[in-house]
């Protein structure tokens, strides 16, 4: 028996010696600060080319200059922060101490700039809107945390929402088709947007019903009544987007809601822009967020639908009504993201279009699961994918060398490596996709 | 009694009840039924979207029999279309021109069948893998590739170009299996993800020159030399060709892989109980990644009798249409059991084809087929729904349903 091990009981709590050390995560943050240091470090353009970050915006209560700075250098310095927040997390396993999420909070944004830096640089006519793209970020993840949050609130209570994409759709083409309804009788586009951003939930708590009535009552595997209704909603919406809308185009304008910026605060540099003047529907999010939050993880109602969701007959013993409240849960949930649906449609101010959801309640999905089943993890994990979108749309309007499909690409890639190398084993809640039988 | 008997009686247990559940729940009554239930909620959407319906209810209190006639006429057009369109054309005033509907039906349903099939078995192992779109395209590029790019003799080149899809198609299902296996990533993530990945890869791939026909900016390939095409089994007049005997054979394959074989009988283990596998001695990660290679190779192969088959004039971004979802559907409503997965490949199939016809002749979005085929999953799915709809008894053994 070698000296260390004698030792180390003694001087560590006994639950750290069993763990075997795990080299994935710093083996992949070195290879892919590596890959960066080269293409986006040494690749850069040097000579004196500089890249521009532009934060204020015309209206903001006072400037921040923009900010210059030499590409190359810039690029080279951030890659060797990754590469050595690589080296601090091989460290860590070495050494056995666990590492908080700054580390790869830190190794992305680093990443992130170094790209950005490597875009902009010698472009004199474009600089990089950083604002643009933190506002993109916010608008494009806003469909994504309300259906990630819906899948959250069925999956705590055991039902599998895979549905999330078909409450999405119909929450859109019911705010489309709401309020291209009442603004046409009412005369009034803001007033027939708010009413087609409250008929989007019913549309989404429907799919939801369908969903709790297959699983709940008939006892059908969850994931196949998901993946079904999913169909299901693609075909009832596209057929009368087809027949009714098309033969009475009225009731589907592009019609939007209004901006509404919070005084002053929508006045403070970067931070006002991108979180307080937006729409109603993103106020929404963030009140939904921070109560689904509470609510799930302190209070009684949360307490319940956790336990009904991992231990439904313990629940069950103690008087908790299980399948009453997967039945709750679930509508709720598919309101929440018939809500997110109304984002396609009046929120965006576009008029309703077949499958316009393209995959978001998909998405959605990953993210609630990156996310590990909470409302908070849910709005991070959309956030990242929101901001992966508007990289891509800046990257878009700024040009670059790269083909824009791989850019496209980036997002998805970004989450088969946080999936496998920084999240890895997730645990789901036990009883999901079990029906409850007395 | 050793520990893997123990696991193997188990199963088999579990499968002796699953069969047993299967005589019970699909009784060819509940199924009929079914079919009957979504045929009518259908009617009431043609009806619904039916211009001369509309313009009969307007006098429909002085003369209430046109609405009902109208409303007649559309739902027998619309079905009618339908017939017509999937099964046997009897307006064809020549026998090709009756027949072609049944054949375009089997045509649509061969890549239904192969990758209905690989799905079948991921989840009969506990997989859920999404990812059979993705597949399919990388079967269909790669495959493509070597049918378009490359120079081989007559037979030769056909097996060459459709390993070459059968690889694709495994790498794709590959990558998701081992990821789950050595790192624990979620397969629904990382499968959703790779059809993205997958999408993007072949839009780039056409917009490169390898890819592109000579002279031309079109992101459409080169035809498939012939050489690497299947042949038609029907003569020139039909477009079925041999990858749907392929995928009968894939069926008996699957069988017997499934219910044969040591690395079937490993891959239901592990969907039933991981921990049990584990425990009587497999080894669960290696099965993870077989069970998501053959599913891939499964959807590479769909993805030749696309490329290979009915899209050979060339690939397209739009090569794998969605038969990637649909299979999803189709391995549920199957079962999951290659005989099950056949059937409703066919009856989707059917559907598939039937959508020109439905949109020329009866004047309805093609969307509607959706409609109805995700109603039938739905009540297949519940009997006891289906039995309450028609006010049937309830058998003995009531309310067993599972996927």
């Amino acid at each position: 028996m070698t000296a260390t091990l004698t030792e180390a009981p003694q001087a560590q709590p006994a639950v750290d010696i069993e763990v075997a050390r795990s080299w994935r995560t710093p083996i992949i943050l070195g290879v892919v600060g590596l890959i960066a240091f080269v293409l986006f470090g040494l690749m850069t353009e040097g000579g004196g080319a500089t890249t521009t970050f532009v934060l204020s915006r015309p209206n903001d209560l006072f400037t921040i200059p923009a900010i210059t700075v030499p590409a190359q250098a810039t690029a080279i310095a951030l890659t060797v922060i990754a590469i050595a927040l690589a080296g601090v997390s091989a460290w860590g396993v070495q050494n056995r101490r666990k590492i908080g999420m700054w580390l790869p909070t830190v190794y992305g944004i680093a990443l992130v700039l170094a790209v950005l830096v490597w875009a902009g640089a010698g472009r004199t006519a474009t600089s990089i809107q950083l604002t643009g793209l933190l506002i993109g970020t916010v608008v494009l993840a806003t469909p994504l945390v309300f259906g990630s949050l819906a899948g959250t609130l069925c999956e705590r209570s055991g039902i599998v929402n895979i549905a999330i994409e078909g409450q999405l759709l119909a929450g859109a083409f019911l705010a489309a088709l709401v309020a291209g309804a009442v603004s046409s009788s009412t005369g009034s586009d803001s007033f027939g947007a708010y009413v087609g951003l409250v008929a989007a939930p019913i549309a989404g708590a429907l799919v939801g019903a369908a969903l709790s009535l297959f699983a709940v009552r008939y006892w059908v595997d969850q994931i196949v009544v998901g993946v079904v209704l999913n169909v299901l909603v693609v075909g009832l919406t596209s057929f009368f987007f087809g027949t009714l809308m098309r033969e009475n185009p009225e009731l589907n304008r592009a019609i939007g809601l209004p901006d509404l910026p919070i005084p002053v605060l929508s006045r403070i540099p970067v931070i006002g822009p991108v979180l307080f003047d937006q729409n109603m529907l993103v106020y929404l999010m963030y009140a939904i967020v921070i109560v689904l939050n509470i609510m799930l993880f302190k209070s009684r109602w949360g307490l319940r639908v956790r336990s009904v969701g991992e231990h439904p007959k313990a629940a069950d013993t103690v008087g908790i009504k299980v399948n009453r409240t997967r039945v709750r849960n679930t509508i709720l949930g598919g309101a929440v993201a018939g809500l997110g649906g109304a984002f396609f449609t009046v929120a965006s101010g576009l008029a309703f279009n077949k499958e316009m959801t393209g995959g978001k309640g998909y998405i959605a999905l990953a993210a609630m699961i990156l996310g590990r089943w909470s409302p908070k993890g849910a709005l991070a994990a959309a956030l990242l994918f929101g901001f992966a979108d508007s990289l891509r749309e800046q990257f878009g309007i700024i040009g670059t060398s790269i083909p824009s499909q791989f850019l496209a690409m980036l997002p998805y890639l970004a989450t088969i490596f946080a999936v496998a190398g920084l999240v890895g084993h997730v645990r789901p809640p036990a009883a999901e996709n079990i029906p409850y039988k007395k | 009694m050793s520990a893997e008997q123990t696991t193997a009686k188990a199963v088999e247990e579990q499968d002796d009840r699953s069969v047993l559940r299967q005589i019970a729940e699909s009784s060819g009554l509940v199924v009929a039924l079914a079919v009957v239930a979504s045929i009518v909620i259908g009617a009431i959407l043609v009806v619904l979207a039916s211009p001369e319906v509309e313009e009969a209810l307007g006098y429909f209190f002085s003369r209430p029999a046109d609405t009902f006639a109208a409303a007649w006429e559309a739902i027998t057009g619309a079905y009618t279309a339908m017939f017509r369109g999937s099964v046997w054309n009897y307006n064809g005033d020549t026998f090709v021109q009756q027949f072609r509907p049944l054949t375009e039906s089997l045509t649509m349903a061969t890549p239904l069948i192969f990758a209905g099939l690989g799905l079948g078995i991921g989840f009969r192992a506990g997989l859920f893998n999404i990812g059979a779109q993705g597949q399919i395209i990388m079967g269909a590029m790669i495959g493509g590739w070597v049918g378009f790019a490359w120079d081989l003799p007559w037979g030769l080149h056909l097996i060459v170009a459709i390993i070459a899809s059968v690889l694709g198609g495994a790498l794709w299902g590959f990558i998701p299996g081992i990821l789950k296996a050595k790192a624990g990533a979620h397969e629904v993530i990382v499968t959703i993800m790779l059809n993205y990945v997958a999408a993007n890869l072949i839009a780039y791939a056409l917009s490169t020159d390898a890819f592109q026909l000579e002279g031309s900016d079109n992101p459409k390939s080169p035809p498939i030399a012939e050489t690497a095409q299947y042949p038609l089994i029907l003569g020139d007049s039909f477009r079925l060709n041999l990858s749907f005997l392929l995928a009968i054979a894939a069926a008996f394959g699957v069988w017997w892989l499934m219910e044969r074989s040591t690395w079937g009988f490993r891959f239901r283990a592990v969907g039933a109980n991981a921990r049990a596998a584990r425990t009587a001695g497999m080894n669960v990660p290696l099965s993870i990644i077989g069970v998501m290679t053959i599913a891939g190779a499964l959807s590479g192969f769909a993805g030749s009798s696309q490329i290979l088959g009915t899209e050979s004039s060339g690939l397209t971004a739009g090569v794998a249409g969605s038969f990637g979802f649909d299979a999803i559907t189709v391995a549920l409503l199957g079962r999951s059991r290659p005989l099950g997965t056949v059937m409703a490949a066919i009856l989707f199939g059917g559907f598939k084809a039937s959508g020109p016809a439905l949109q020329v002749q009866a004047g309805l979005p093609v969307d509607i087929v959706l409609v109805i085929q995700s109603l039938i999953v739905l009540f297949i799915a519940a009997p006891p729904l289906v039995r309450f709809l028609f006010r049937l008894p309830a058998p003995s053994r009531e309310k067993v349903v599972a996927a």
